[in-house]
């Protein structure tokens, strides 16, 4: 088996240097912008007041704008517009219940933001009905993530309205495109937060980069480039820098999905003939082979125990979605419904699957009850791929085609909350969403 | 009879050298003769050697012509990795060509935008995989051509639809 570490490498250090360029240069390119294009029919009208700041200079970062934006594209909430607040209070003395009542905001949320070391965010949550105080909570951290901070009050503040832990604290990888026809495109594999702001390139190259994923602590990624000038996954550490490649296996290389203990990586190999789904111990890189038919096998995902997965075979004709169980090494097809299912990711509860669905010759992104066996279709747009859900499985990023451009979009598991993250700029595609960070 | 001996022996001596004279020329006619025909055969070989290189060079501008006017490019339908007539006939040509060679190749399949990325990888490699089987049963070693399959994602034409997406299903031999 052939595998390299670069660490320490020329090539490593050229990279690094080049994600350092682009840094400072292209940031901005690979920027994504939110619409809101649907929301619920009633939405929960909360007033997240400015935060007072207590410290020299300007505040380093609106905390309040960054909450009033995660609860928007929520959309379970209906922020109250700052020009229509009768009051700015920032501690339970200034709150004069009957200011927000009048203003029908049925939640009010106040803070303070002050910074010694680090930057601390206290902030405390009223019901303007019951005239009470429902929550208050501090976030603690480095002043340069104050955003990070901020989506962490969203998460408290989310989980507190809804029963339903929030996600804003999380991140986001994708691919941007900038097209160049007639030549080679370029591609660049991008790290944002959940709300598309801070973005980070991780890796350019006029040589295509797809499918990538998250380790399930989240200080990790894998992907598949075709830097070598065939497909090969490496995986990288997010803190570190430090990357790997797993595989340069004559034919595919792809489909990298790590397993729920970190240990093992699926992927698609087609070394032995024809595309099969492989394991890799990623300490030994011993690799066992889970599928053997002469048709493709492909896009592996982890059920959330980690006995099974699901992936892609067109077997019987079609692409359909089977489940493999390791104990077992059985195979057993899932979808029976439309001529095209395919690329399965599954939600943290192990119930809810979501994959690529054709009806009528248009793809689109549907969700399976494994439960009631019940396949949703969620999404309208015709060209819907690479879907993938948020860690509190509520919502799922998707890619599809708006005005000829590749664009992110997201939907709620129930399908009634959607908006689209185009990119200031050029393409973006495959997005995945990270589990929950661990700190 | 003193006189005879030495007679005798000029005339021996002259018959010696107009034997010798004569044979001597006989051998020198006989080697130009030789030397002319050997050297007539050689530039009749080399004149064939020639022509036949030039008609084998002629043979191979053909080809080098043929594959040229058929292109690097093997377009499929919409789902199938299976050659169409047209493909397999421009392939016949990259084949006659290859013949005459020893030259590795290396077969892009790529496909439309529409279903999954990881599954066109895989039906990208599928394509190249069908163009390499029909090389390999006409006589072209596997151990000269490379798969690589791109899947969707380098597209020629940018757009949807049909008129585009016909250009994108494509295997490319490089």
């Amino acid at each position: 088996m052939k595998w390299l570490v670069w660490t320490g490498s020329k090539k490593v250090s050229t990279i690094a240097l080049l994600v350092a360029l682009l840094l400072a240069t292209v940031g901005a390119r690979a920027e994504l912008v939110i619409e809101i294009t649907q929301g619920v029919d009633n939405p929960t009208a909360i007033a997240v007041v400015p935060f007072a700041w207590h410290g020299a200079g300007s505040v380093p970062e609106d905390i309040a704008a960054v909450v009033d934006s995660d609860l928007t594209r929520s959309g379970q909430f209906a922020p109250v517009d700052r020009s229509d607040m009768l009051g700015l209070p920032s501690t339970e003395k200034e709150v004069f219940y009957r200011d927000w009542r009048a203003i029908q905001s049925e939640y009010l949320l106040i803070g303070r933001v002050s910074v010694t070391d680090q930057m601390r965010i206290e902030y405390e949550l009223f019901d303007v009905l019951r005239q009470t105080r429902v929550y208050s909570g501090v976030e603690l951290g480095p002043v340069n993530e104050a955003r990070m901070l901020g989506h962490r009050v969203s998460d408290k503040i989310y989980q507190q309205l809804t029963g339903i832990r929030g996600a804003f604290a999380t991140r986001l990888l994708y691919v941007a495109v900038t097209r160049v026809p007639g030549g080679k495109d370029y591609f660049r594999l991008t790290l944002a937060d959940s709300d598309g702001a801070r973005p980070i390139v991780l890796l350019e190259s006029r040589e295509p980069v797809l499918a990538p994923t998250w380790s399930p602590d989240g200080r990790e990624i894998a992907y598949v480039s075709f830097e070598t000038s065939r497909p090969a996954i490496f995986r990288q550490n997010l803190q570190t820098g430090a990357r790997e490649q797993l595989t340069n296996f004559r034919g595919l290389n792809s489909s990298p999905s790590w397993s729920p203990d970190g240990k093992t990586m699926a992927m698609v190999l087609s070394k032995d003939g024809s595309p099969d789904i492989y394991l890799m111990d990623l300490v030994s890189k011993k690799l066992t082979r889970i599928t053997r038919h002469y048709a493709i096998d492909t896009e592996p995902a982890w059920m959330p125990d980690g006995k099974s997965l699901l992936f892609t075979s067109d077997r019987g004709g079609r692409p359909q979605i089977y489940r493999y169980t390791l104990a077992s090494g059985q195979t057993d097809r899932l979808t029976y419904e439309g001529s095209y299912n395919a690329r399965a990711r599954v939600a943290q509860d192990g119930r809810n699957v979501v994959m690529v669905h054709q009806i009528n010759g248009r793809f689109h992104i549907a969700l399976l009850d494994l439960v009631t066996n019940r396949l949703q279709v969620l999404t309208s747009t015709e060209l819907d791929e690479s879907p993938s859900i948020a860690p509190n499985g509520s919502m799922l990023l998707y890619a599809t085609k708006y005005g000829g451009r590749g664009i992110l979009a997201a939907v709620s598991v129930d399908g009634g909350v959607k908006f689209r993250l185009p990119a200031r700029d050029g393409d973006v595609r495959e997005p995945a969403w990270s589990p929950y960070m661990s700190r | 009879m003193k006189h005879l001996p030495v007679a005798g022996k000029a005339l021996t001596l002259l018959f010696a050298a107009i034997f010798l004279v004569a044979c001597s020329s006989t051998d020198t006619k006989e080697a130009e003769e030789a030397a002319a025909a050997a050297a007539a055969a050689a530039t009749a070989a080399q004149a064939a050697e020639q022509a036949a290189a030039a008609e084998a060079a002629a043979e191979v501008t053909r080809l080098q012509d043929a594959v040229a006017a058929v292109g690097n490019v093997f377009y499929f339908e919409f789902d199938s990795s299976a050659l169409t007539p047209a493909a397999a006939a421009s392939l016949d040509a990259h084949i006659a060509l290859l013949k005459t060679n020893d030259r590795s190749v290396r077969l892009e399949g790529h496909t439309d935008e529409r279903g999954t990325r990881d599954y066109n990888m895989a039906l990208g490699e599928r394509r190249a995989n069908a163009v390499r089987d029909y090389m390999a049963a006409s006589g072209i070693a596997n151990y000269r051509v490379e798969s690589v399959s791109y899947g969707e994602e380098q597209p020629v034409a940018y757009g949807s639809g049909e008129s585009n997406w016909s250009q994108n299903r494509r295997v490319e031999l490089k």
